[in-house]
C-alpha cells in the first residue's frame, strides 16, 4: 500500500511537477479548440460534396472517407512528421498535428454528417425550395439543422474521441497534458505525473462520458 | 532526373524496400497477433460485463459503470503509457505487448458493454415477460429471445468502435512494439529513406481497407429495415 501511494499518489512530486502538468493541460485544450473545428470545417466539406448524390462525386468521396478509417491516425501522424522532410518539407509537430487531425477525423465528421443530411427527407428540400429558396440557403436554414440534430449524439461521440485523440501529439513532441506528464516523470523518476493526468483526462471527459451514454440508451429505446 | 524520378527514389525506393520487406512482415504478423487478442478478450470481456449487469445486482452495477466509463473517458495511449511506464514501479513489468493488448483490450472492453447493455435494454420489457410466462428460464430468455435481437442492432456500432480500437495497435510502437509502424519506423532510420514507412503505411491499408468495407457490407445487411 505504501509502495502504491509513493509511487502513483505522491503528494509531494505532485505539487512539484504541477506547473509542467498544468502548463500541458493547457495546450491539450487549446489543441483540443483547434482540431474540433478544424474536423468538424473538413467533415463539412465532405458532407456536402457527398450530398450531390452523383455517383462521380460520391462514390470516390466514400473511398476517401473508408480510407480514413482504415488508417491508423497515428500511421498519418508519423508519415508527415517524418516522411515529408524526405521531400524537403519540414512541418513541425503542432502543423502535422493539425493537418492530420484535418483529414482523419474530417473523414468521421463528414461520415456522420453525410448520414444526418441523408436521414432529412427530400421532401423538405423540395418544400424549402419550392418557397423561393437558393439551393444554399435550403441546406443552410432546412436541412443541416435538421441533419445536425439527428446525429448529434453521434458528432459528440466523435468529439470525444477527437480530444482523446490529441494525446498522440505526444509522440510528435507537442507538450501537451500526456508529453509533460512523461516529460515530469522522467525527471521526478516517478509515475505519479501520469496517474495525474490520467485524472485530467478522466475528470475532463467524464461528464460527457455520461452524457453520451444516456443519449445513446434513450436512440436505442426509442427505436 | 525528372522530379518524379526524385520522388520514387526517396519514397519508393525499390532496394531499400526489398531489404527491409521480411521487417515489414514480420511487423504484419505481430499486428495480426495483437489485433485479434484485442478483438477476443476485449469484446468476450463486454459482452461478459452487460449480461453481468442484466442480473440487476445494484454494487455490481454501479462498479461496471464505473470501469466502463473510466475507460471510455481515458486516451488508449494514456493508459498503455500507465500499465507500461508506471507497473514496473511497484514491481511488476509488463512488456511493450502485453501493455499494449491489456489497454486496448480494457478499451474495447468498456465501449462493447456500452453497446451490448444498449443493445440488451432496447429489447422491450413485454419480450422478457412474455418469454418468462411462456416458462422460458431467465437464462433461457436471454439467449434466445432478447440476445439474438439485440445482437441485430449492435452491430453497426460495434463493428466502427472494433475497427476504431484494433487500428490503436499502432500505439503500441510508442513502447517498443514491433508491430509494423515500429518496424517501418526503425527500418526508416536505419536506412535513411521513408520507404519502409510507405510500405507500412501500405501494409495497414491492405490489412484494415478489406475490414472496412466488410463492415459497410455487414451494417446494410444487417440493418433494421424501418
Amino acid at each position: 500500500m505504501e509502495a502504491i501511494v509513493q509511487s502513483f499518489f505522491n503528494l509531494e512530486i505532485i505539487a512539484a511537477s504541477w506547473p509542467i502538468v498544468r502548463a500541458g493541460l493547457w495546450n491539450t485544450v487549446l489543441l483540443s479548440l483547434l482540431v474540433v473545428p478544424l474536423g468538424l470545417l473538413g467533415g463539412l466539406m465532405l458532407a456536402l460534396l457527398a450530398s450531390a448524390k452523383r455517383p462521380m462525386i460520391r462514390w470516390p468521396l466514400m473511398a476517401w472517407v473508408d480510407f480514413f478509417r482504415a488508417f491508423p491516425p497515428l500511421v498519418l501522424l508519423i508519415l508527415l512528421f517524418a516522411g515529408l522532410p524526405f521531400a524537403g518539407l519540414e512541418l513541425g509537430g503542432f502543423v502535422c498535428v493539425a493537418i492530420a487531425f484535418f483529414l482523419n477525423t474530417g473523414a468521421y465528421y463528414g461520415e456522420i454528417l453525410r448520414a444526418g443530411i441523408d436521414s432529412v427527407p427530400a421532401g423538405q428540400i423540395e418544400a424549402a425550395r419550392s418557397t423561393g429558396l437558393s439551393r444554399l440557403q435550403a441546406m443552410t436554414y432546412v436541412v443541416l439543422p435538421q441533419a445536425v440534430r439527428n446525429v448529434l449524439p453521434d458528432l459528440l461521440s466523435n468529439t470525444l474521441e477527437v480530444v482523446k485523440l490529441t494525446a498522440l501529439g505526444s509522440v510528435v513532441a507537442v507538450p501537451e497534458l500526456l508529453y509533460q506528464a512523461r516529460q515530469a516523470q522522467s525527471l521526478t523518476y516517478n509515475p505519479t505525473p501520469i496517474v495525474v493526468a490520467a485524472i485530467i483526462y478522466f475528470v475532463m471527459l467524464w461528464p460527457v462520458v455520461r452524457l453520451l451514454s444516456r443519449l445513446e440508451n434513450r436512440a436505442f429505446a426509442g427505436r | 532526373m525528372s522530379s518524379w524520378g526524385r520522388f520514387a527514389e526517396t519514397f519508393l525506393n525499390t532496394k531499400v524496400m526489398l531489404k527491409y520487406l521480411p521487417d515489414i512482415l514480420s511487423g504484419v504478423v505481430v499486428t495480426i497477433e495483437l489485433a485479434l487478442l484485442i478483438v477476443v478478450t476485449g469484446i468476450g470481456a463486454g459482452l461478459t460485463l452487460a449480461l453481468l449487469r442484466s442480473l440487476g445486482v445494484r454494487p455490481l452495477n454501479w462498479l461496471i459503470i464505473v470501469i466502463v466509463d473510466l475507460f471510455r473517458s481515458l486516451p488508449p495511449l494514456v493508459v498503455i503509457v500507465l500499465i507500461y511506464f508506471g507497473l514496473p514501479s511497484v514491481n511488476i513489468s509488463a512488456s511493450g505487448f502485453v501493455s499494449t493488448w491489456l489497454s486496448l483490450a480494457f478499451v474495447l472492453m468498456a465501449f462493447s458493454e456500452e453497446i451490448f447493455w444498449a443493445g440488451i435494454t432496447s429489447v422491450a420489457k413485454g419480450q422478457w415477460e412474455a418469454a418468462r410466462s411462456t416458462g422460458l428460464s431467465f437464462g433461457q430468455t436471454l439467449m434466445n429471445v432478447v440476445l439474438p435481437q439485440a445482437f441485430r442492432l449492435t452491430i453497426p456500432p460495434l463493428t466502427n468502435r472494433t475497427i476504431a480500437i484494433t487500428k490503436g495497435t499502432a500505439l503500441g510502437t510508442v513502447v517498443a512494439v514491433t508491430e509494423i509502424l515500429g518496424q517501418a519506423s526503425s527500418a526508416m532510420s536505419n536506412s535513411y529513406n521513408p520507404s519502409p514507412l510507405m510500405m507500412g503505411a501500405a501494409a495497414y491499408l491492405v490489412l484494415f481497407f478489406p475490414v472496412v468495407v466488410a463492415a459497410r457490407w455487414v451494417e446494410t445487411r444487417f440493418a433494421w429495415k424501418r
